[in-house]
């Protein structure tokens, strides 16, 4: 705008001032997304109303574009597949009799132990990624849900079978993901079989060999061992408790030598997320009662 | 007319960098755009308009990004502008220079973006980050822009051109 007034008046602004004067606004700006929400806010719902189409549109050509050519290297894979993968159901359907027959006897034991609350099926929203972040430093991608669809800041994101992230940014029609693996993340996370907390860290370093990190685990009795499933915990005040996040991968004592700290893989394939489920139930909600 | 056709790019410029450019990565590591169309508005249009479109990069980057609002837009007005002073250096028919400019942009980019996110949380192994991250991002970013910075210097140029005739 202040660039067409510029032209039609004759008045050159020397460029130097332009400059102070943007800087000073970006300063503006950081102080203001520390501070309020109002301008982000704004910002955020003009800039989604007039990307998002194409952001979708984009993704769904370069999506297509890939599963075309996945799919013909596919073909060859899958034939080979299909042979084993018979075997394997008959193998699975006995086991799944198997299964069901402990289920019925869980729930039984379940109710007797008034658990069932905190086992409950979540509330969920589908949602496509439709962008990631463009620099190579952070992983953090956008979906093409927003707060129109109910989606808050600070909501759980899981894919498959385990955690992605957190919302950390919402707008109309769009929301920002933070997810697990990124550099910044922490999550309060619990070892399943032993009931130990430890802290989850998203690595940039270790995440180029498919690893994230983890630390402060104080196992006294050397019980966690490489393979085992870290979940999230029950004391964390923005996940919601039991959504898996990864197995250790190496396990080492802390210099200090009361808690330990070493290596795990996500539960989910990060490089190839195309959609994911945000979790609408929020912890704090649950907390105080 | 020319910021038009600027601005155009750039909003395709971000359009692909978050969507089809994750399809090419490779080892993971995606070129960087953003600062090759910064770079190549800011050296070609002067400084007004390499703050102005380095503004406008960062600030979409942040809005769909960032978790800071303001920080990258901050980075690359400083990249934009630095460009812009190169204005007076620049020949259309040189490719060398070009190239460097936007070789030297997207250090300058990398070096400001390891210093803000990642050294003030006191992530200190910056040789890991150099070999592992910000050189092959180098290489690629150059190799993109041997193949873009022609076609788009082309268009430009066509609407000075034109516009020169017209006045």
């Amino acid at each position: 705008m202040a660039r067409v007034k510029i032209k039609r008046r004759g008045i050159q602004i020397p460029p130097g001032y332009i400059l102070l004067i943007l800087t000073v606004f970006c300063i503006i700006l950081m102080v203001l997304s520390f501070t309020t929400d109002a301008v982000p806010t704004a910002l955020n719902g003009i800039a989604g109303y007039t990307f998002m189409p194409f952001k979708r549109g984009l993704t769904e050509i370069s999506s297509y574009a890939n599963h075309r050519a996945d799919d013909l290297k596919q073909v060859r894979q899958v034939l080979s597949e299909n042979q084993a993968l018979k075997a394997q159901i008959d193998e699975l359907t006995q086991e799944n009799d198997r299964l069901v027959e402990n289920r019925f006897e869980l729930i039984e034991l379940r109710a007797l132990l008034d658990l069932d609350s905190e086992y409950e099926e979540y509330d969920k929203i589908g949602a496509r990624v439709t962008g990631k972040d463009p620099g190579n430093w952070y992983s953090i991608f956008i979906i093409d849900k927003g707060e129109d669809d109910g989606i808050k800041e600070g909501m759980n994101v899981i894919a498959g079978a385990g955690l992605v992230g957190l919302v950390t940014k919402t707008g109309p029609n769009w929301s920002q993901v933070r997810s697990i693996i990124d550099d910044q993340s922490n999550v309060s996370g619990r070892m399943l079989n032993t009931s130990d907390n430890l802290i989850v860290y998203g690595n940039l370093e270790s995440i180029k060999d498919g690893t994230i990190e983890f630390g402060q685990l104080s196992d006294p009795d050397d019980e966690v061992a490489v393979g085992d499933k870290i979940v999230t915990s029950n004391i964390s005040d923005r996940y919601l408790p039991g959504i898996a996040i990864g197995f250790i991968n190496s396990i080492e004592k802390d210099p200090n030598n009361l808690t330990k700290s070493g290596t795990l893989t996500p539960v989910v394939d990060f490089e190839h997320i195309d959609a994911v489920l945000v979790i609408t139930e929020m912890k704090e909600e649950n907390l105080p009662e | 007319m020319k910021r038009v056709i600027g601005l155009i790019a750039i909003i395709i410029c971000f359009l692909l960098q978050s969507t089809l450019f994750h399809y090419i990565a490779f080892a993971g590591i995606v070129p960087n755009l953003m600062i090759i169309i910064t770079s190549i508005l800011g050296f070609m249009e002067g400084r007004t308009d390499g703050m102005l479109a380095g503004f406008l990069c960062g600030l979409l980057t942040d809005i769909f990004y960032g978790s800071v609002l303001g920080m990258n837009a901050l980075i690359f007005l400083l990249i934009g502008y630095a460009n812009g002073a190169l204005n007076r250096v620049f020949y259309p028919d040189d490719i060398k220079f070009p190239l460097l400019f936007i070789a030297v942009s997207d250090t300058a980019c990398l070096i400001l973006t390891y210093l803000t996110g990642f050294m003030l949380r006191a992530r200190f192994n910056m040789g890991y980050y150099f070999i592992h991250l910000m050189l092959p991002e180098l290489a690629y970013t150059i190799a993109v822009s041997l193949i873009v910075y022609i076609p788009v210097r082309n268009i430009l140029l066509l609407f000075e051109r034109r516009n020169t005739e017209d006045g």
